[in-house]
């Protein structure tokens, strides 16, 4: 079966209301180009379910994108100690948000990956996370986008110690950027996994943006590295580049000039505006993106070298 | 090991940032199991790992399993985690076999507020957490890191702000409220061994879990620190902080962080 769709076709697949799952790390393998066709689209009221996001979920905020988010952190690591538009944005009481723990958003994903309804964990015990809700008991009963608790605290019936039970998401997208990928939905993740897999798994239609396109036969001569089975991904885009700004290992770094220009701009109202402008509703599409951010001279400072996975020159003191 | 003198010690000049690191590294033992966070963490266990702890293994949550750093990761996702890395994993193995699997020796944890039983806040300053004055990042791993780790270490900025009675919202919990009120939260085991701070180390004692003042950096003082800290701290055995070694800032100037990333 051919999945292969253009990046305009598969954020059209996304409507307003659903609710997606983001894969990749704070600054590394979002699937950032995907992102930046949904904001283009207009799509609104969308769920997200993460665990430690980037820019790529701060867009989505800043650009009006969202309803609500659970997750466990938005930043982008130095570039930005707190990603301003989630900073500004739950200050002025603007997103509905819900707190946990990555450990808490892993459980809580891989439940819904097995087929579980929960996962008990031993994380979030002494914390806040237990004892303070971002959305009230009233409107979880009343919303069923929402799980009816945030997290339950239960005696172990074998050991008697305490359990935290956090509860399954399904998503109904799980949106992904991957370095190699097959027409059929075959799935090549180089480097780290992050919650990629149980993420994918745990969603009802999965989107894999990729760097390359490859042939099947070329992914199936190695298949100890593939980790997510095809049946499980529904629709495949190739978009070199696509994770820009973030990095992608083995394929390029993630842009230190862009990321803080990023930040910085996002600090105000105006400023994100200009951003949004300038490099998202702006240009047209990833191709004109990539002309906007500095196009192949840019990039080609960011390339990856081989051997390495990054570009050990790269200068990465920002602006 | 090199001999360094007294003489060197007195004209060795270094940073705050630098201090910090290097006390920081110094609770790193050698082929403890390290979970280390984006920033002055992973300065200190790279540091750690050239010194005095070479058998040390670094784990970061996005994934990376024993790397052997070359160049510094800005971020626990950065793909310089993986340079000689044993293992490229993701949070599923990092969270449930090498954290809540109870294989990790010592976590390193930051916050912009630490309380008196050295519980963190990174998730919302104010009394309102739905309408914080300030939104922080959140948790990332930090509460489970807190809630797992045999030990954690803080570093901090000290500022009296920062250093409050309790904090605003208890992202990753200390000693919780001193005691054994972290026995009974459920956490039978782990807890903060060590607040690194600007100004110098503040440990628990044994039992109560009340905070005392281990050592004030040179050129802090304590009446510095006492005015800097929103809550009682025991001063009465606090030492002066043994100073860099040339060693150490040798290593982590030109070794561990020779494009000044984090270093000042």
């Amino acid at each position: 079966m051919d999945k292969l769709r253009t990046l305009a076709e598969a954020a059209a697949l996304i409507e307003s209301g659903v609710s997606i799952a983001i894969g990749g790390f704070t600054s590394q393998r979002h699937p950032t180009a995907l992102i930046r066709e949904i904001i283009r689209r207009g799509t609104r009221e969308l769920i997200a379910y993460a665990h430690s996001s980037g820019s790529d979920l701060d867009l989505l905020i800043g650009a009006g994108s969202l309803r609500r988010v659970e997750a466990a952190y938005v930043a982008d690591g130095v570039f930005a100690p707190i990603a301003p538009c989630w900073r500004r944005f739950i200050e002025a009481g603007r997103l509905e948000f819900e707190d946990y723990s990555n450990a808490a958003m892993m459980a809580r994903f891989t439940a819904g990956a097995m087929g579980l309804p929960y996962l008990p964990t031993l994380s979030m015990l002494g914390s806040d996370l237990l004892e303070k809700e971002g959305i009230a008991a009233g409107q979880r009963a009343a919303d069923p986008t929402l799980a009816r608790h945030k997290a339950l605290v239960q005696i172990c019936p074998f050991t008697y110690r305490k359990l935290v039970l956090v509860p399954a998401v399904n998503p109904d997208f799980c949106l992904l950027h991957v370095q190699k990928a097959s027409r059929s939905g075959l799935l090549r993740i180089d480097g780290q996994e992050f919650l990629d897999v149980q993420m994918a798994l745990s969603s009802r239609t999965v989107i894999a943006t990729c760097e390359e396109l490859v042939d099947d036969d070329e992914l199936r001569r190695e298949p100890e590295r593939n980790r997510i089975p095809p049946f499980a991904v529904h629709v495949v885009v190739p978009v070199p580049w696509g994770s820009h700004p973030h990095g992608v290992h083995n394929a390029y770094d993630y842009d230190p000039e862009h990321l803080a220009l990023y930040n910085e701009a996002a600090e105000t109202e105006a400023g994100f505006a200009d951003y949004l402008a300038r490099y998202v509703t702006g240009p047209a599409d990833h191709a004109a993106y990539l002309e906007a951010i500095g196009g192949s001279a840019r990039l080609e400072a960011l390339r990856a070298r081989p051997g390495w996975g990054y570009n050990p020159a790269l200068a990465r003191k920002g602006r | 090991m090199r001999y360094w003198g007294a003489s060197s010690l007195m004209t060795t000049t270094f940073s705050t940032v630098e201090m910090m690191a290097v006390v920081a590294a110094r609770e790193i033992r050698d082929r403890e199991v390290v979970f280390a966070g984006t920033g002055l963490p992973i300065l200190a266990a790279a540091l750690a790992q050239q010194t005095h702890a070479p058998d040390c293994t670094i784990v970061f949550e996005a994934g990376g399993v024993a790397p052997k750093l070359r160049h510094l990761p800005m971020s626990v996702g950065d793909s310089r985690t993986l340079s000689g890395a044993a293992q490229a994993a993701g949070l599923f193995e990092i969270f449930t076999y090498v954290l809540q699997g109870g294989r990790v020796d010592v976590g390193f944890l930051g916050g912009a507020q630490v309380d008196r039983y050295g519980n963190l806040n990174t998730t919302a300053l104010g009394p309102d957490y739905r309408r914080p004055a300030t939104r922080l990042p959140g948790s990332g791993g930090a509460a489970d890191i807190a809630a797992l780790a045999s030990r954690t270490v803080v570093i901090a900025r000290h500022e009296k702000r920062r250093f409050p009675e309790r904090v605003d919202y208890c992202t990753s919990p200390g000693w919780i409220r001193g005691g054994d009120s972290r026995a009974r939260a459920g956490l039978p085991a782990g807890g903060p061994a060590a607040i690194v701070t600007t100004l110098g180390v503040i440990r628990y004692r044994d039992g109560s879990h009340e905070p005392y003042l281990a050592s004030v950096h040179p050129g802090a003082s304590i009446e510095k620190v006492r005015s800097e800290t929103g809550f009682e701290l025991d001063c009465d055995d606090a030492v002066e902080t043994l100073p860099p070694s040339a060693v150490e800032l040798e290593a982590l100037r030109d070794s561990v962080d020779p494009e000044r990333i984090f270093l000042r």
